[in-house]
């Protein structure tokens, strides 16, 4: 594309008004993933100058504050430091084993903080610190920095750097000067998800015992409900979180995005470790042993002294199951949530069409603790009968993961552009043949990744669960945290085995993705 | 053959007018229908396709009138066919099944092999390929397949819409010879939308310009480069360049010098100057403008000069064609003489 017709074609796409049907749907499901914002907003309204300052010059709340804010800067720092080191590693040098050392760095994606939070605290309580809750939440998260920083540096044209030594730089002036500048909106991006996934960490954190802004709302929450205080902290978390994006869009600035060209690039010559190749190969063992051995072992280690007590194969069995419906229900619903967004936003562009797509994407920067607080005080404002039900637990999932479902969505519905449609019906299909016979094939694969991918998500959310799941509902993550909370370690390991199991297939997709030349290949 | 024909054609997409009143007779063999980018050559394909539904006008295909005159008659129930850029091959099936889609006798039956058969061959594709995922295809294999795929069912017209822009100059001639040759031999009429007019003038029987909506000229490769009927139609098709003169009994008083003229009567004229009546001499030769090379695009075979003619009041830029021997330098002083007829339109004429 990109010829000269496609301009009219574009302005054909542009006047061409979408269904009303379809805008009205779109309306809904923005409008139903922007409540959490709203809440946000209608609460600060609410709370009035006086109280806010009262309850914001409490001197537990300054204590949380400076945590929150210590935890930040560390956790990123030390995530970045990983995820850029380990990414530059695998994919830029002649590291022996590459491909396996990939599959290792991507791993602890699978292993949910919480659990891996357990893990440590189960083998040693020297983690109960600063230091241990930055060492425990970077190991969890740093992943989400390496990967992204991987897909850039995999797509980057090698021959900037070609270009860098041929004017005298050397590998580390060319690496820094370059190939950083080059790939840092990729970094900075998995900077952000690690800053945000930091800030809605609950499990982990209250199990290392380090109170943050999220843990405090859980503990205000647990007190007085859906008080004063807990709405303040929400807050203030938001504002967190507000901040974040804010940096990471200054720091960005106007910068090109990494992508490069497309198509099959030269491969890029690997640098040479050397000597200093076992070097390397031992630290990444060392990284291994902390990021996964110590939670892995340990769970083993419970396990098997669990097992000598007795397994709780019918409560499992029933969590397992409670789970399973959970995730497909929300996996369905979000991607189906999606579907009308997407659609709009590939056939029809516009300024509303814009607005409908742009109001999904903030509730990916909201925590799940606040947007779970939003649905608990709504449904018991609004409708009460729905407090503590499976349908608000479920739009709780939906609001949760509907960026991720979207962005997915999106990228299959790419794969079928409208002229397809066009041949199809010019070779004699009606509308709802083409779309049978031409464009379902072409999107059910994507959608299904979709489901599976959000599936995957809710599965192991343990935070919104805890404060929207109806009594009596237990799933493997509530089941794991109230054995693990009441330090009862043995009891929780196979739940948390199940966990880990049922991350596994979404980290091995996106841990492929990262290293497929495909960009598409990522939804 | 079924005669394509179009009346008072209109579409607007909001505020802009696309299409502005286009009549077109196709009577059968290949149209080009040629016209820069965003001209609305391609909104008048999607028209006669069915995929949009025009303002004003009426389109019929043979005896039938598809548009126009009472409900729209769908795209399926045209019997067009139609190969968009790029072919857009489904990238779900293979060759065989792409062609075969259209084909109401079932895809797997006899007589649909057969069909997709010959259509391979009348494409100048091996049999080989009908097993082939349309990505293991090279650009213009996936043009070749997109017609075949349009041409399987027996469509009465083809619209091809900028079809070989996407490939690369060597494949893009030879691909496009070996599809007019398919459309040739499939007897069915043919409209090829493109913004080239080498492609336009050697593939086609006739050649519609169009410019902002309207058809400028509708006629015969050489009657439109011969004998275009405006300006605007001479500096696009031929690359003219045009000069304002007066015009007294055949000869025209320009800025440079006295020109035998045809085509217009006396008075304000705009003379249209093609590459191939200017000549490009020695600085100092007697009879010649001074001028100064502004570019100078080399080929091989041949070159074009851009040069300003020096001392004249307006601003006059000639293209001239050289020999690829003795290319002048980009701001060197050289000589310009216009040789031959000049053709010359009245001023006011669009």
């Amino acid at each position: 594309m990109g010829r000269p017709t496609t301009t009219v074609r574009r302005l054909g796409a542009q006047a061409a008004r979408p269904p009303g049907v379809l805008v009205l749907l779109g309306l809904l499901v923005a409008a139903t993933s922007l409540l959490p914002l709203g809440f946000v907003v209608v609460s600060a309204a609410e709370l009035g100058p006086a109280e806010a300052w009262h309850l914001l010059t409490r001197p537990r709340f300054d204590d949380l504050l400076w945590n929150t804010t210590r935890l930040l800067v560390g956790g990123v720092a030390l995530s970045l430091a990983l995820g850029v080191g380990c990414a530059w590693l695998v994919v830029r040098t002649d590291l022996p084993l590459a491909r396996l050392w990939h599959g290792v760095l991507c791993a602890p994606l699978a292993v949910p903080a919480f659990v891996n939070g357990y893990g440590w605290i189960s083998t040693t309580h020297a983690v109960q610190s600063y230091w241990g809750a930055v060492l425990v939440v970077s190991l969890s998260y740093y992943p989400l920095v390496y990967l992204p920083t991987v897909a850039a540096l995999s797509r980057l044209d090698s021959s900037v750097e070609d270009v860098a030594a041929s004017l005298g730089a050397g590998a580390w002036s060319s690496f820094f000067r370059v190939v950083l500048p080059a790939i840092s909106p990729a970094v900075l991006g998995g900077a952000l998800l690690v800053g945000l996934h930091l800030l809605g960490e609950y499990g982990a954190l209250q199990l290392l015992n380090f109170p943050t802004l999220t843990t405090g709302i859980l503990d205000q929450y647990r007190i007085s409900f859906n008080g004063p205080a807990a709405t303040m902290l929400a807050l203030v978390l938001v504002a967190f979180c507000l901040v974040l994006l804010g940096l990471e869009m200054l720091a960005r600035g106007h910068r090109r995005r990494s992508r490069v060209g497309s198509g099959v690039g030269r491969a890029a010559a690997r640098h040479r470790l050397g000597r200093s190749a076992p070097a390397w190969s031992a630290a990444l063992l060392g990284l291994a042993l902390l990021t996964l051995g110590v939670p892995l072992l340990s769970l083993l280690r419970w396990l098997v002294r669990g097992s000598s007590s007795s397994l709780p194969g019918g409560d499992l069995a029933a969590a397992l199951t409670t789970t399973l419906g959970l995730a497909v229900a929300g996996g369905v619903l979000a991607t189906v949530a999606a579907l009308p967004i997407a659609w709009l936003a590939v056939r029809y562009r516009g300024v509303l069409v814009t607005a409908i797509e742009r109001a999904v994407y903030p509730a990916n920067a909201l925590p799940g603790i606040v947007v779970a607080l939003a649905l608990v005080t709504i449904s018991i404002r609004v409708v009460p009968s729905l407090y503590q039900t499976l349908p608000v637990l479920v739009v709780g999932y939906v609001i949760l993961f509907l960026p991720r479902a979207a962005v997915g969505v999106r990228g299959t519905l790419e794969l079928a552009p409208p002229v397809l449609e066009d041949v199809a019906t010019s070779l004699g299909c009606t509308r709802t043949g083409a779309a049978r016979r031409v464009t379902l094939p072409l999107v059910l694969p994507g959608l299904a990744a979709s489901v599976a991918l959000v599936s995957l998500a809710v599965g192991t959310e343990l935070t919104a669960t805890l404060l929207l799941a109806p009594i009596g509902t237990s799933t493997l993550a509530t089941e794991f945290w109230s054995r693990a909370a009441a330090v009862e370690y043995g009891a929780a390991a196979p739940y948390a085995l199940a966990l880990v199991l049922l991350s596994a297939p979404a980290t091995w997709l996106l841990g492929r993705a990262a290293v497929s030349r495909n960009p598409r290949r990522l939804a | 053959m079924t005669a394509l024909r179009v009346t008072g054609l209109t579409k607007s997409f909001g505020s802009v007018r696309v299409l502005d009143g286009v009549d077109l007779d196709v009577p059968g063999g290949l149209t080009a229908v040629l016209g820069a980018s965003g001209c609305g050559k391609t909104t008048l394909l999607r028209l006669v396709a069915g995929f949009l539904e025009p303002d004003a006008g009426s389109i019929r295909l043979g005896d039938r009138a598809v548009s126009g005159s009472g409900r729209p008659v769908p795209p399926r129930r045209r019997r067009i066919g139609y190969v968009p850029q790029e072919g857009a091959l489904f990238p779900h099936l293979d060759v065989a099944a792409n062609v075969a889609f259209g084909l109401a006798s079932g895809r797997r039956s006899a007589a649909a092999r057969r069909r997709v058969e010959e259509m391979l061959e009348l494409v100048e594709l091996p049999r080989s390929a009908a097993a082939r995922q349309p990505h293991e295809l090279s650009g213009g294999q996936q043009q070749r397949v997109a017609l075949a795929r349009a041409l399987a069912p027996r469509p009465d017209v083809v619209l091809l819409d900028e079809p070989f822009s996407s490939l690369d100059a060597g494949l893009r001639e030879e691909t496009g010879r070996a599809v007019a040759r398919a459309l040739r031999a499939s007897g069915a009429t043919a409209v090829l939308v493109t913004h080239d007019q080498g492609e336009a003038l050697s593939l086609a029987d006739q050649v519609a310009v169009m410019a902002a909506g309207r058809l400028l000229q509708v006629a015969s490769p050489s009657e439109v480069y011969l004998n275009p009927a405006g300006p605007a139609v001479a500096s696009f098709v031929g690359h003219a360049a045009l000069v304002p003169a007066a015009a007294v009994a055949g000869v025209a008083a320009s800025p440079l010098g006295p020109i035998q003229v045809r085509g217009a009567r006396d008075g304000r004229v705009l003379l249209a100057v093609r590459p191939e009546q200017v000549v490009v001499t020695a600085e100092d030769e007697p009879g010649c403008l001074r001028a100064e090379v502004l570019e100078v695009s080399f080929f091989g075979h041949d070159a074009t000069v851009r040069a300003r003619v020096v001392g004249t009041d307006d601003l006059v830029d000639l293209t001239a064609r050289v020999s690829a021997s003795g290319v002048p330098e980009p701001g060197a002083q050289v000589g310009v003489r216009v040789v031959g007829e000049v053709l010359a339109f009245p001023e006011d004429a669009r």
